[in-house]
């Protein structure tokens, strides 16, 4: 009795309450975008608010049980739970439900259930599991290749199943493994790759290869301090390109001029590195070893998306980076987004006198798009009280998960933390044209049980951790 | 107790910086910019998808055979409407007050801020009525459709039909939404493509009282429809109207293809229907009717039915026998009459007969001889079978024809194994499936097929694959011919004309002669009677004319018609009398009425 009671006074109040005050304004919001005069009950079973405060009470039901099992349970059992959900990623491939293209349902009766929602805590348990094993070191390829599978598993099948947006949630694990001492150098090269995946396809690799070569020579100055040199070398890269481009056209070769491009890189690469060598600069050769493995990714990009992927591969990757405007799809929906939230004006339109999203402007309005009703009915005053209410929470989570003692904990925390934001960042991002439209759900605010559910699970499974952090968990 | 706690700030930092870019971008959103409430307040967009025409479909001759008429579909935004006259506005629409209060109310359920149809196809009359009071029901608006028309209101099963399109086509298939029409069967449905063309769509700005303001971005997201394609058919269509005059009250089929080319030039599954039962809001009523009918008339036996073609494969058969040196054009076996082993004969003449005068008397000895020298050439019976069976499919049998007609069906030669697996191999040979050798036993074929036999024997050898429409074309896109594949048999063309000679011999010499000759043109046949447990044997008749270039090669089969003699030859010689003289020569006027007035639906049993 002593125990049980030491759980709900070590509980964190303050992050139970922000989430019951973020899951009811998704509620209330849910019952705005789909808002129907012949249903006007807020709790009529028929329509999706009626439905959500069943997904609530569900919920609430749920973390509470976790609230009540010991937290060694989540320790012990975390690569079965892993397993588990591995298993049913791969039975959904078989026996799911298509939904929208995507091979990612379970329809059981009445109930649509996507087990992928379900992978991101266990995912992190796993994670969590693996990284407080005394065997694991950050600095051991073979503890990162453990690492690596864990992650790319879930990856992979989601994949398998057509739905990216769950896929790439997975990303964000790389902000965990940072805190936990990846080294800094990784992270900005994921950064940097990104970024040039991004511009290889929006611009192209010709563009991709001088705005690489710029940043290069930048690099070089804030190193070395020494303008003559970098102006030598900007003066020796450019020179080569222009007589290779020249000559191509001049001389009518059959080369593209991004292949020409290439090839006066090579050579400029070929006299830096010996200059390099002559004059002992071994930190230059890494930046040019570095900028060559760049110059390469670009190419490999370019080509793999235009020989190997499929075309519908092809329209897919176009369509999540907004390359390809169809009319009716993403430029279409975000300019109605944005319609929807820029008429909200300062204070908004009042609750249930939106009109762009109930005359279904606003695709998805209820799961994806649920935040053009907020900046729609409540204008600025609503967005940024729900950014900030996001934000508090995120902030808790970090200050939760570093005064666990043990790295199990810790990791876990920091796991919850970083896929809230992922959610939070391309969710609100997309309905405000600053991220690509990718499909997924807003955390505790978008319709659906299965997301409410899995996000309920992933954070209260962390607040049972860090009630009992002064025990002592397993290792 | 690790070094990396510092790291903390800068997840904190991504977090904060996050959160401060969408503050600003908010903040620009919606307090800086004021575009968007304009646009919220004054204008909304909409999406307003165009239908193009459905292309046309026309005969041989350019005679139209399908065009477009307007009809009107009335529409409803249920949050539009005030108080109004239901009775009124019922008796303007000519529909049933409980019907229209049912579907508005499901229109009602569905949205209230979307528009619904809730009266489907009005005609030109009632519109023009409607039109002036429509002011009085607000909420209500009438949307332009088209649907076919057939001014000739034939060649049902060649044209098919259109109709809504169902939800599991929508699955697959994104550019189809709710309420739009395919093509169901027929050309309709293998051109629907070419037809349909591609649906527009447009963005207009339009305010609350669903009013036009412009276009959005001057149009630059708009796409516009592109004209659907108008099908030439290969169909002649007064040809495909005589033909419906004389199968009026039978069941069967006429099939008339032009050998040089391949194109289809009648084809006729009767009973047949009147194709615009099939359009308009009767449609669902002159369906169900259509679809009980006991005599099918839906069904399309040229194609979907098979039967064995009975005697007319005996041509096959000699042909086969030529070309494997089984016989030779004065090769003759003896016959005993009704006395024969192991298969009778059913007529009366001298004997032995060889090739000519065995096709005209449609000697069964004599192809029964013909099959077993055949098999005699080979030590193994399956290797016999499959070399018999191969010249036999080299004519088009046993596998699809066309690609055109949905329903169709392969028909059936059945394979060696087939024979083995069923007697045990080595347990059979000729003698076991001697009724192959008459056209009886498992063989199927449909009449399309035999169409194609008799234009494949016409041109000495090889067929084009038959075809039902010649080009697509529109007044933006120049013609375009469609390819056909030309496909050669196993026989050498040498071996036809004694084939030919015994079927002149058949239409000038034979019993049908005071039928089925005609004075100017030397028409080559051979008739067929396919035995039925079920009532009457069907008749069966597959010419062509003239011998020698020929123009015009047909099939035809008569349900019920006890003797290829009594109704196949006549009719088949009218086909080819009217296609090829325009007219029919006022001696076989006689002929032409017994055949229209024949009525054959009530299947004597047989004795």
């Amino acid at each position: 009795m002593a125990r049980r009671n030491n759980i709900w006074a070590n509980l964190d109040w303050l992050t139970v309450i922000l989430y019951l005050i973020l899951v009811f304004l998704g509620w209330i919001n849910i019952y705005a975008a789909v808002f129907n005069e012949e249903h006007a009950s807020i709790l009529d079973m028929s329509q999706r608010y009626g439905k959500q405060i069943i997904w609530i009470g569900a919920a609430i039901v749920i973390a509470i049980m976790l609230l009540i099992i010991d937290s060694k349970f989540y320790v012990f059992f975390a690569y079965v739970f892993y397993g588990i959900t591995i298993l049913l990623l791969i039975a959904v491939l078989l026996f799911g439900t298509k939904v929208k293209g995507a091979t990612s349902w379970f329809q059981i009766g009445g109930f649509a259930i996507q087990p992928a929602e379900f992978v991101k805590f266990t995912t992190a348990l796993a994670l969590a599991k693996y990284m407080s094993t005394h065997s694991f070191k950050m600095e051991k390829i073979s503890s990162l290749l453990i690492i690596g599978a864990i992650l790319a598993l879930p990856v992979a099948l989601i994949f398998l199943q057509n739905d990216t947006g769950s896929a790439l949630v997975i990303s964000v694990f790389i902000l965990v493994l940072f805190r936990e001492g990846l080294s800094g150098v990784v992270l900005f090269l994921a950064f940097v790759a990104a970024l040039i995946f991004i511009l290889t396809m929006v611009l192209s690799p010709f563009h991709a290869i001088i705005i690489l070569s710029i940043g290069a020579l930048l690099f070089h100055y804030f190193i070395r301090q020494q303008v003559p040199e970098t102006l030598k070398a900007l003066g020796i890269y450019a020179s080569l390109s222009a007589a290779f481009l020249f000559g191509g056209s001049i001389f009518k070769l059959e080369i593209a001029p991004t292949q020409l491009l290439l090839y006066s890189t090579i050579i400029s690469v070929i006299i830096f590195g010996v200059y390099s060598l002559r004059h002992r600069l071994y930190n230059m050769l890494t930046i040019l070893g570095i900028y060559l493995g760049l110059v390469f990714f670009t190419f490999s990009v370019d080509y793999v998306f235009n020989n190997i992927l499929e075309p519908h591969h092809q329209a897919r990757i176009n369509e999540v980076l907004g390359i390809e405007s169809d009319p009716l799809g993403i430029g279409y929906n975000v300019n109605q987004s944005k319609i929807a939230i820029g008429s909200g004006g300062f204070s908004g339109k009042g609750f249930l006198n939106g009109t762009q999203t109930k005359f279904d402007f606003v695709p998805e309005q209820s799961t994806d798009f649920i935040f053009c009703t907020v900046g729609e009915e409540w204008g600025f005053i609503g967005t940024t009280t729900v950014l900030m209410l996001f934000l508090t929470l995120l902030l808790r989570l970090i200050y939760l998960a570093e005064r666990q003692r043990s790295t199990f904990s810790r990791v876990y925390g920091y796991s919850v933390a970083c896929i809230l934001f992922f959610h939070l960042a391309i969710n609100i991002g997309m309905t405000i044209g600053l991220a690509p439209v990718i499909g997924i759900p807003l955390p505790f605010f978008s319709y659906g049980g299965s997301s409410l559910w899995s996000f309920t699970i992933l954070l209260f499974i962390f607040l049972r951790l860090d009630a009992s952090r002064s025990e002592k968990l397993s290792h | 107790m690790d070094n990396y706690s510092k790291r903390k700030y800068f997840l904190a930092a991504i977090f904060i910086v996050v959160v401060l870019i969408f503050s600003i971008r908010l903040f620009r959103l919606q307090v800086l910019d004021s575009n968007y409430k304009q646009y919220a307040t004054k204008n909304v967009l909409r999406r307003v998808v165009s239908y193009p025409a459905r292309g046309l479909i026309y005969d041989r001759h350019g005679e139209l055979l399908v065009y477009n008429k307007a009809s009107y579909d009335l529409l409803v935004t249920p949050r539009e409407l005030s108080e109004f006259d239901t009775t009124a506005l019922c008796r303007i629409l000519k529909v049933e007050k409980a019907d229209f209060i049912t579907s508005l109310n499901k229109a009602k359920r569905y949205s209230r801020y979307k528009p619904s149809v809730i009266v489907k196809q009005l005609s030109p009359e009632n519109y023009a009525v409607l039109q002036e009071k429509l002011f009085r029901y607000p909420g209500f608006f009438v949307q332009t459709r088209t649907l076919r028309e057939y001014p000739q209101k034939t060649a049902a099963h060649v044209l098919g039909y259109v109709g809504e399109v169902n939800r599991s086509t929508i699955e697959k298939n994104p550019y189809y939404s709710q309420g739009d029409y395919i093509g169901i069967t027929g050309l309709e449905k293998a051109y629907e493509k070419e037809l349909r063309g591609q649906k527009g769509v447009s963005f207009q700005l339009v305010d609350v009282h669903n009013r036009i303001k412009g276009s959005y971005q001057n149009g630059r997201r708009d796409t516009s429809a592109v004209l659907g394609k108008n099908l030439t058919t290969t169909i002649d269509a007064d040809l495909q109207a005589y033909a419906e005059y004389l199968m009026n009250n039978k069941k069967g089929s006429i099939v008339a293809i032009e050998p040089a080319t391949g194109e289809v030039l009648s084809f006729l599954s009767a009973p047949t229907y009147d194709p615009s039962l099939l359009v308009g809001r009767s449609r669902g009523a002159n369906y169900a009717k259509l679809d009980q009918d006991t005599l099918l008339p839906m069904f399309n036996r040229a194609v979907g039915a098979f039967y064995p073609p009975g005697s007319t494969f005996k041509l096959i058969n000699a042909l086969v026998g030529l070309e494997e040196d089984a016989i030779n054009t004065h090769t003759a076996f003896s016959c005993s009459g009704r006395g024969s082993r192991p298969i009778r004969c059913t007529h009366d003449h001298y004997s032995p007969i060889s090739l000519r005068d065995a096709i005209r008397e449609s000697c069964n000895p004599f192809f029964w001889h013909t099959f077993s020298a055949i098999f005699r050439k080979y030590q193994k019976v399956s290797d016999a079978y499959e070399v018999w069976r191969n010249h036999v499919m080299s004519f088009g049998l046993g596998t699809k024809l066309g690609n055109e007609l949905s329903n169709e069906v392969p028909g059936n030669i059945p394979k060696a194994d087939y024979y083995s697996y069923f007697y045990g191999a080595n347990h059979w040979n000729a003698l076991t499936i001697r009724s192959m050798a008459i056209g009886q036993g498992e063989l199927q074929i449909t009449p399309f097929q035999l169409a194609n036999v008799a234009a494949t024997i016409a041109n000495r050898g090889h067929y084009i694959t038959p075809h039902l429409v010649r080009s697509v074309w529109n007044t933006q896109d120049p013609e375009q011919k469609l390819e056909f594949e030309r496909h050669e048999t196993t026989i050498s063309p040498e071996h036809f004309d004694p084939v030919i000679e015994g079927m002149q011999a058949v239409v000038e010499e034979s019993g049908i002669r005071y039928t089925s000759r005609l004075d100017s043109i030397i028409i080559c046949g051979k008739t067929g009677t396919v035995e039925n447990n079920h009532g009457s044997d069907h008749s069966v008749f597959i010419a062509f004319a003239p011998k020698d270039n020929p123009k015009i090669a047909v099939s035809v089969y008569v349900e019920h018609g006890v003797w290829g003699s009594r109704y196949g030859a006549p009719i088949a010689s009218l086909i080819i009398e009217k296609y090829l003289n325009d007219s029919i020569a006022p001696r076989r006027i006689p002929i032409e009425t017994r055949m229209h007035e024949a009525n054959l639906l009530n299947p004597i049993q047989k004795k």
